[in-house]
């Protein structure tokens, strides 16, 4: 594993720069709401009662919970204010995090100045202070240690929750979990797991050396503490300035599945090669990033013409794949002035796999089929499929009933189905999984589940970008489903893992060379051959592995 | 507030002084006295009667809700807390030292407040003055016993040269022997420095001990008013005889003892 792990750690230092920017901002924000708050609450009791009791319905809260409510609130502050105000990134992120970091330190700081000797506070009346003077000579250095153990805890508990920031597109480590957790990647997960652990062990250690240096009186404990992490807050900084002097960045956002990070990878690698400088935004929900396109916090993306269709759009019907995609053109041009360059040639949609031995011995070969011995099967969902306008679709148009349903991320839903956890799943029908894992579609023969052609959507600023339509162009017609499913599969498969940006370089290869018309039945055929390809490799790496 | 060290303490007055608090408890009832510019004032009574209070509404740690306080005919309420506070000596039962300063930077905390910055020699005459080696400046507050503590307490009050002391109990929490000793100590520091004091106790035998004149307070009103010597004669009136009553019979049972051996 130490392989693919230090190929992961070489993505850690500019995603742990932004986390400790983003870290560091939202503690900086919340001492600077917590610290007059709690002054004013130890001063009245009224005060005191509803702070804390906001600070502490707000821990209530899960944090992904109130990442994810940042972006409605903003996004209706925006149309307020009448735009302007980034609903995605790192505002949500900051102010979710400042509220989080409010309760530690406004609960110590106000236990602190509550818990002084009264004699003291007495004393510092007597001898003539005035409020300031007995705030800043008695109070504050009295109740400091204690503050400090609240910034500590606060702290530690920021950069933990900031790996959540990247749901709503803040780049930070959680990229690495995130994205190592939907491809299985584990090197990923630890890298960014370890990474973060490291920055809040650290950063509580920085802090704990400040709060012995304050109460024992030792000023260069105190410094030393707090140079060491300026320093820390600058060293981060530093990426900020040749991209800030740069210009030209874009942001290209992919939703949380294998294939998105591969192809946010093509265009990515295609826009650097024409001069673009780029940035990810990836794990993005389906249902905001359609929002992030239009309101320009993302600049391009991969989507699929049906989940626009029903879900944005409200459609009930399902009119053929041409007609679905120049419907969505048409709309998304009118409503939101975003274009849709086109389509890529390869369709994801939703199809309902079962093992294949199963579905022989059951004889269900079509989705009217399943819905006669549905009572007695479990269906396997995503996360988001059963909320969807195109299940109540398929489940009126077939009156399918289950005996129970169970929602996965989609790398354990296979599993699931392989493990007989689950006897039917909402596939992918690019996933590279059916074939290898010799599953059987269900035809439709009702026509109820729409066209999902991937489609190359450009935002506002760049509909009339013609450098980028020109870098992206290329790849408009140029992916049959084969060359995904194998791409796909380089990322989900169990054995050999490739990290997406290396299927992204396997794919372009591919795109490189003369595409040649397949039957549409050498699926398995194809995935054999990847997997021919697999095992060749595998005995190269380990004939080097024993040469060196 | 630059005076000389054998400053005149100002004289002091209390005009129909009145504390009512929200419940509507009244903790001081009306009261009123003059007191001598120099005097040595115990303000005696038990617990409640209101004596701490009415202390407080000198230095504006209590605003009365009727009546008001004169220092030498000037009412308290015209002078901003912090400032009239500056001018007047405080000293009470929890001392209330701040532990993370010095017993030096204790001392000379009323002098930085008003911006002096050359304290140490100032501090060296304070210790000498509370009967404190002058090593003891570097020490810390935790450092010290509690009669030591009160003992820099003094010192601080009296730092910044104020005319009038303010001492709410602050005895009270010492053992016998120190408190006798810190007693008598201080009665001879106002007469040097010619202050006028007004200590606040329960114990009528210190009060009759160490002032030139008592006040009773019972009940939030002042029922007795006169020199030591006069209360122990009985002229004081009935509640001031009940509070003589107990050092006396404790002074005559001990008699007693002493006579049986």
């Amino acid at each position: 594993m130490t392989g693919p792990f230090w190929s992961a750690m070489a993505r850690v230092p500019d995603l742990l720069a932004s986390h400790v920017l983003l870290a560091a901002s939202a503690l900086l924000a919340g001492l600077a709401i917590s610290l007059p708050l709690a002054i004013w609450s130890a001063r009245n009791a009224h005060v005191a009662r509803l702070s804390l009791g906001f600070a502490s319905l707000v821990q209530t809260i899960p944090s992904l919970a109130l990442l994810a409510l940042f972006y409605p609130l903003l996004l209706s502050l925006s149309a307020l204010v009448g735009g302007g105000i980034p609903a995605l990134g790192f505002l949500p992120s900051l102010l979710a995090l400042a509220l989080y970091a409010l309760l530690p330190i406004l609960r110590n700081a106000v236990t602190g100045l509550l818990g002084l000797d009264p004699a003291i506070v007495e004393a510092a009346d007597g001898v003539g202070m005035t409020s300031w003077q007995k705030l800043r000579l008695v109070e504050a250095p009295l109740v400091a240690p204690v503050l400090m153990a609240g910034i500590r805890t606060a702290a530690v508990w920021t950069i933990g929750a900031a790996t959540l920031s990247t749901t709503v597109g803040q780049p930070s480590l959680g990229d690495l979990i995130f994205a190592g957790l939907q491809t299985q990647n584990w090197a990923l997960v630890l890298a960014g797991c370890v990474a973060a652990a490291l920055l809040a062990l650290i950063v509580d250690a920085l802090l704990g050396l400040i709060e012995r240096g304050i109460k024992a009186r030792r000023r260069w404990q105190v410094w030393t503490g707090a140079g060491l992490l300026l320093a820390g807050i600058a060293l981060a900084l530093a990426p900020l300035w040749p991209s800030a002097g740069g210009g030209r960045t874009v942001t290209i956002g992919a939703k949380n599945f294998s294939e998105q990070y591969i192809l946010a990878r093509v265009i990515g690698h295609r826009l650097e090669a024409a001069g673009y400088h780029v940035r990810y935004r990836e794990g993005l929900g389906s249902a905001v990033i359609y929002q992030a396109l239009a309101s320009g916090d993302i600049d391009v993306y991969v989507d699929y013409s049906g989940t626009l269709w029903t879900n944005q759009m409200g459609h009930d019907d399902t009119p053929s794949r041409p007609e679905i995609i120049a419907g969505v053109a048409d709309w998304a041009r009118r409503t939101s002035s975003v274009r849709v360059l086109g389509a890529l040639g390869f369709e994801n949609a939703y199809a309902f796999a079962m093992r294949g031995d199963v579905a022989k011995r059951r004889h269900i070969a079509t989705l009217a089929d399943l819905a006669l011995q549905a009572p007695q099967l479990t269906l396997g969902s995503d996360l988001e499929f059963l909320d969807r306008p195109e299940w109540r679709a398929v489940r009126d148009a077939y009156g399918l009933r289950f005996a129970d349903t169970q929602r996965f991320t989609p790398s354990f839903m296979y599993r699931a189905l392989a493990s007989g956890r689950a006897d039917v799943i909402s596939a992918f029908s690019s996933d590279g999984r059916i074939a290898a894992q010799h599953l059987a579609v269900l035809r439709d023969p009702k026509g109820a589940i729409p066209g999902y052609d991937a489609i190359l959507m450009l935002s506002p600023a760049h509909a009339d970008d013609a450098r980028m339509a020109a870098a992206l162009k290329p790849l408009i017609g140029a992916i049959p489903v084969e060359t995904m499913r194998q791409a796909n599969y380089l990322v989900d498969r169990d054995v050999d893992k490739q990290s997406p940006d290396q299927a992204a370089t396997w794919l372009e290869r591919r795109l490189d060379q003369p595409i040649r018309p397949r039957p549409s039945s050498s699926i398995t055929n194809s995935v054999s051959a990847t997997n021919a390809n697999i095992t060749s490799t595998h005995i190269r790496q380990k004939a080097e592995k024993r040469r060196s | 507030m630059p005076a000389p060290s054998s400053a005149n303490g100002p004289s002091l007055a209390f005009e129909a002084v009145t504390k009512r608090y929200d419940g509507g408890t009244m903790a001081v009832d009306h009261v009123s006295a003059e007191i001598d510019a120099g005097s040595f004032i115990a303000l005696v009574g038990s617990s409640g009667s209101g004596k701490s209070t009415l202390l407080k509404t000198i230095n504006r740690l209590v605003e009365p809700s009727e009546g008001r306080v004169l220092i030498a005919g000037e009412p308290v309420a015209s002078t901003e807390p912090h400032r009239l506070r500056r001018s007047i000596g405080y000293v009470f039962q929890n001392i209330g030292l701040f532990p993370h300063m010095t017993v030096a930077e204790n001392i000379a905390i009323a002098l930085r407040l008003d911006g002096e910055r050359e304290t140490a020699d100032r501090v060296a005459d304070l210790l000498d003055l509370v009967d404190l080696p002058r090593e003891f400046a570097g020490r810390m507050p935790d450092a010290l016993s509690g009669g030591q503590q009160q003992r820099v307490g003094v010192a601080r009050a009296l730092a910044a040269r104020p005319g009038l002391m303010l001492m709410d109990e602050p005895f009270g929490a010492l053992d016998p022997v120190t408190r006798d000793q810190l007693g008598a100590a201080f009665r001879r520091l106002h007469d040097r420095l010619g202050l006028t004091t007004i200590m606040v106790t329960h114990d009528m035998a210190e009060a009759l001990l160490l002032a030139d004149r008592v006040l009773v307070m019972q009940a939030g009103r002042l029922v007795a008013d006169a020199t030591p010597r006069a209360l122990l004669a009985g002229e004081g009136g009935e509640e001031a005889d009940a509070l003589v009553a107990v050092p006396r019979a404790q002074a005559d049972r001990l008699r007693a003892l002493e006579g049986r051996a």
